[in-house]
């Protein structure tokens, strides 16, 4: 069987011959709740995330993940794929804000765990193990989520230069300031590199300018506020993806991001970096198959060990590496085995992830 | 301080059902002893029943079992070495840090064997600029925030922090006070090094997030320690917010309380603390901590809120006037720090005063959707009058979880039994209310019985399968968390019909 929600990241992963059928969750489009008192919802794997979105922004909340806004791509689809976006660095990736989960076992079972309160230890916690399993476990048909409030009002301290030295030192000290941003993001385009800071509240502003003067060495930087941002991180979050060409994330650490900028300069790629986790995205335009293969080769080189994960990638390019890179063989032995219990036959989209599983 | 009381003898329900796999022979653990006395020092291999007393009990001292051992390694090595030799003689363990857990959840198995990892308590590495610590699972957790103070703090923290070690926190995925904001331990935990239950080594994550492969880490943390043994744990720190504002309000019911907190979070302000106290809790709280709380008022509620100073101060005039609004008696604001102290230690003084009221006490962990706390409140109270028992509600209000102390006096005839029956049934009202059995404390053994009331047969099956996958043979603290024994399907060597299946108390899966 192939999973399928809204279609937007079946490039992903592995390439590995289309099975006899495919499930798509198409059907499963109820937001079943909406606890507005408790900030929390229950959807249905299906339902669009952006139309989930709108219903939340209705009563002045939201569902803290904002990976690349796709036209269709679906909370099932997220949170089965681990992707994330800005957000991430105050309030964590779907593992973190998913409080609850429901799946189809290849057995034809429904099982579930978690619950609907945010806060609950009672049982294992499937719902890590499935979020960003890309539905090789089983599939997830509903979800239970932790919604936050949506900001009175956002504002983002904006740092520019093209030095990944002096842009990744000012991450840094932002990083480490006393500061409650709710994203915090490095990014670099043709030569040109961005530190981004945005807060939000009643104070955004405020707190936006007591960031400008954060680390204010003379470190050639352009300093400045915007306040209308929504454009500014529009632009930021289509740097996860690519079309034609190739996207490399990079699980990278804040003591390394200078070097990872380097490396996107190097390979003419644009960059989209959280600057506390180290997690970035690297986009490299279309390129002949053996000149994009020789610059994820590199890329692991230069940025050896950490690991670096190929996602958008043309066919023959995903056809010719291994997208998920080296694996430690202990940690996938053990992978393996959680496979094996739960989908022994090897039906749920098969071959597509790490190790070939 | 008052012990919650005895409420009857060993936790498992069966009659006859021994929750784990075959006791091994006499000859064949006296063999491992030996082992084990080479491996980690003849001094830290503990038999003698005196001594073993020391480890009997977590927390939750009305549950008691003595092991055959203790064995107390020094480091991973050790740890790994003595899981091996578990393995090959088939001698079932429990993992226990400091034993503060309030769910028997590290209550040693008769005839198994107990690893105290209490020895294993260095702080590896602070590598600051990462944001990232690295420590042995026996280091406490206060000795994290102390390391990377006065600018960062790991938010992480249960109100036994002083003495509850990291590891614990990692199987029990710990929350406390703060976790309405800052979230549980699963949410700092990076990466994590785990001796399996069949003595491998495995790493899970690292420093960086996003590793390739099923989130294992997140699978592993609040396994209570049935998964395997960690061995270094690798977490996130966050800077210190700039200041903290910090207020008690009094109502004269929960009811308007929970009224407030719901309006407050209704407004988008997230404390970094709400804990509300009843009057019970409030009464007894003052004998010992002395803040001058209105002793006659229905509740109170501490709200914290930390972060910028500018955000802080323009949202505590919100929470000021939200209870004021729903009909606050009282509002007291914090002036300094030691005032501050003051007020937490009232809430933190819940517990242990509760014995200047009551002999015994009975605690219970239930989680509840915020909104349902008027009812959920309504319902305890009727169970007060009919159980003819008091209760003392003390709660972490953001999450809805509660901590309902049910008093009794365990040397009148029948009252334990009474209590404990009183505190299922608030379980269960919390249950039916949308939520769940536990919020912090784990399932251990205190909690088992209730995992059917959230979680019918197949979803037993799938936690059953992430277990077979770690420990077929089901060594690693057998007889937790899931409330009837079960078996793996591939069991590794040869297949010997296992006692349970000859009994007819389990089959196959």
């Amino acid at each position: 069987m192939r999973f399928r929600g809204g279609g937007t990241k079946l490039g992903w992963g592995r390439l590995a011959p289309e099975p006899d059928l495919a499930v798509s969750t198409g059907g499963l489009e109820r937001l079943v709740e909406h606890n507005v008192g408790d900030l929390t919802a229950v959807a249905e794997a299906g339902v669009a995330l952006a139309r989930a979105q709108e219903a939340f922004a209705a009563e002045g909340q939201m569902l803290a993940l904002d990976p690349p806004a796709i036209d269709g791509s679906t909370i099932g689809g997220v949170i089965a794929t681990g992707d994330s976006g800005p957000l991430r660095h105050r309030f964590g990736s779907p593992r973190d804000l998913i409080i609850g989960i429901k799946v189809a076992l290849p057995d034809g079972t429904i099982a579930k765990a978690g619950g609907k309160v945010i806060k609950n230890v009672a049982g294992y916690d499937l719902a890590k193990l499935f979020s960003g399993a890309f539905g090789t476990l089983g599939l997830i048909t509903e979800v239970a989520l932790r919604l936050h409030p949506r900001p009175a009002a956002m504002a983002t301290a904006l740092l520019r230069g093209a030095d990944p030295g002096a842009l990744a030192a000012a991450a840094a000290a932002l990083s480490h300031a006393p500061l409650e941003q709710l994203a915090l993001d490095v990014s670099w385009a043709g030569g040109q590199g961005a530190v981004l800071s945005r807060f939000g509240g009643a104070t955004a502003r405020e707190q936006a300018e007591a960031a400008l003067r954060e680390g204010r060495d003379a470190d050639g930087l352009t300093r400045e506020v915007v306040d209308d941002d929504e454009q500014l991180w529009r632009e930021q979050c289509a740097r996860q993806r690519s079309q034609g060409g190739m996207v490399v994330r990079v699980s990278g650490l804040q003591s390394r991001l200078a070097d990872i900028l380097r490396a996107a300069e190097g390979h003419g790629a644009t960059m989209a970096g959280r600057a506390g986790s180290g997690l970035c995205w690297l986009a490299l335009d279309e390129r002949e198959s053996h000149e994009a293969l020789a610059a994820v080769e590199d890329l692991r080189r230069e940025l050896k060990p950490l690991r670096c994960v190929v996602l958008d990638a043309p066919e023959d390019v995903r056809a010719a590496l291994d997208p998920w890179g080296p694996h430690d063989d202990r940690a996938l032995a053990l992978m393996r085995r959680v496979k094996q219990q739960f989908d022994p036959q090897g039906v749920c989209n098969p071959g597509i992830f790490v190790g070939g599983m | 301080m008052p012990q919650p009381g005895p409420l009857g003898g060993r936790p498992d329900e069966e009659p006859g059902a021994r929750p784990h796999p075959p006791i091994p022979e006499t000859r064949t653990v006296e063999r491992l002893l030996e082992r084990l006395r080479v491996i980690c020092g003849e001094g830290n291999v503990i038999v003698h029943e005196h001594q073993l007393r020391t480890y009997q009990s977590d927390g939750l001292l009305q549950y008691k079992v003595l092991p055959r051992a203790a064995v107390l390694p020094s480091d991973a090595e050790e740890v790994r070495e003595v899981v091996r030799a578990c393995y090959e003689s088939e001698v079932p363990w429990v993992a226990r840090g400091a034993g503060s857990g309030l769910s028997g959840g590290a209550l040693p198995i008769e005839d198994g064997l107990l690893i105290v990892l209490t020895r294993l308590r260095r702080i590896l590495e602070v590598d600051l600029e990462n944001q990232r610590v690295v420590c042995e699972p026996g280091v406490n957790n206060v000795a994290i925030s102390q390391a990377v103070g006065p600018t960062h703090f790991f938010p992480p923290d249960p109100s036994s922090q002083i003495v509850c070690t990291i590891g614990g926190n990692v199987a029990e995925n710990s929350g406390g006070a703060h976790c309405f904001k800052y979230g549980f331990t699963t949410n700092y935990i990076t990466g994590l090094e785990v001796v399996l239950p069949d003595g491998e080594v495995v790493t899970l994550g690292g420093k960086e997030v996003d590793h390739p492969g099923y989130d294992l880490l997140g699978a592993f943390v609040g396994s209570e320690g049935t998964l395997g043994v960690a061995t270094k744990i690798t977490l996130r720190v966050i800077p210190k917010p700039e200041v903290a504002r910090t207020l008690v309000a009094f109502f004269d019911t929960t009811a308007q309380a929970g009224q407030a907190v719901t309006d407050i979070v209704g407004e988008g302000v997230v404390p970094g603390a709400i804990e509300m106290m009843d009057r019970l809790s409030i009464q007894a709280s003052e004998q010992m901590a002395h803040a001058g709380f209105p002793l006659d008022a229905g509740a109170g509620l501490l709200v914290e809120l930390d972060g910028s100073e500018a955000e802080c101060e323009t949202r505590f005039e919100d929470v000021r006037r939200i209870c004021t609004h729903v009909g606050a008696r009282e509002v007291r604001v914090a002036r300094d720090e030691a005032e501050r102290e003051l007020m937490w230690k009232m809430r933190k003084a819940a517990f242990p005063a509760m014995g200047r009221i009551s002999p015994h006490y009975y605690v219970q962990d239930s989680v509840i959707p915020r909104t349902r706390l008027p009812e959920v409140l309504a319902r305890i109270d009727e169970l007060q009058a009919e159980y003819g028992l008091q209760v003392a509600n003390v709660f972490h209000a953001g999450d809805g979880n509660l901590h309902p102390l049910v008093c009794y006096d365990g040397h009148s005839e029948g009252e334990a039994e009474r209590a404990e029956e009183l505190a299922g049934k608030i379980v269960l009202a919390c249950v039916d209310a949308g939520g769940s059995i536990t919020g912090e404390h784990g399932v251990g053994v205190d909690k088992k019985r209730y995992m059917p009331n959230l979680f019918d047969e197949a979803d037993l099956a799938a936690f059953q399968k992430l277990r077979c996958a770690f420990d077929p043979a089901q060594r690693a603290n057998p007889g937790k968390v899931m409330p009837t024994p079960r078996l793996c399907g591939e069991v590794p060597g040869p297949y010997r019909r296992h006692p349970l299946e000859v009994a007819g108390l389990a089959e196959r899966f």
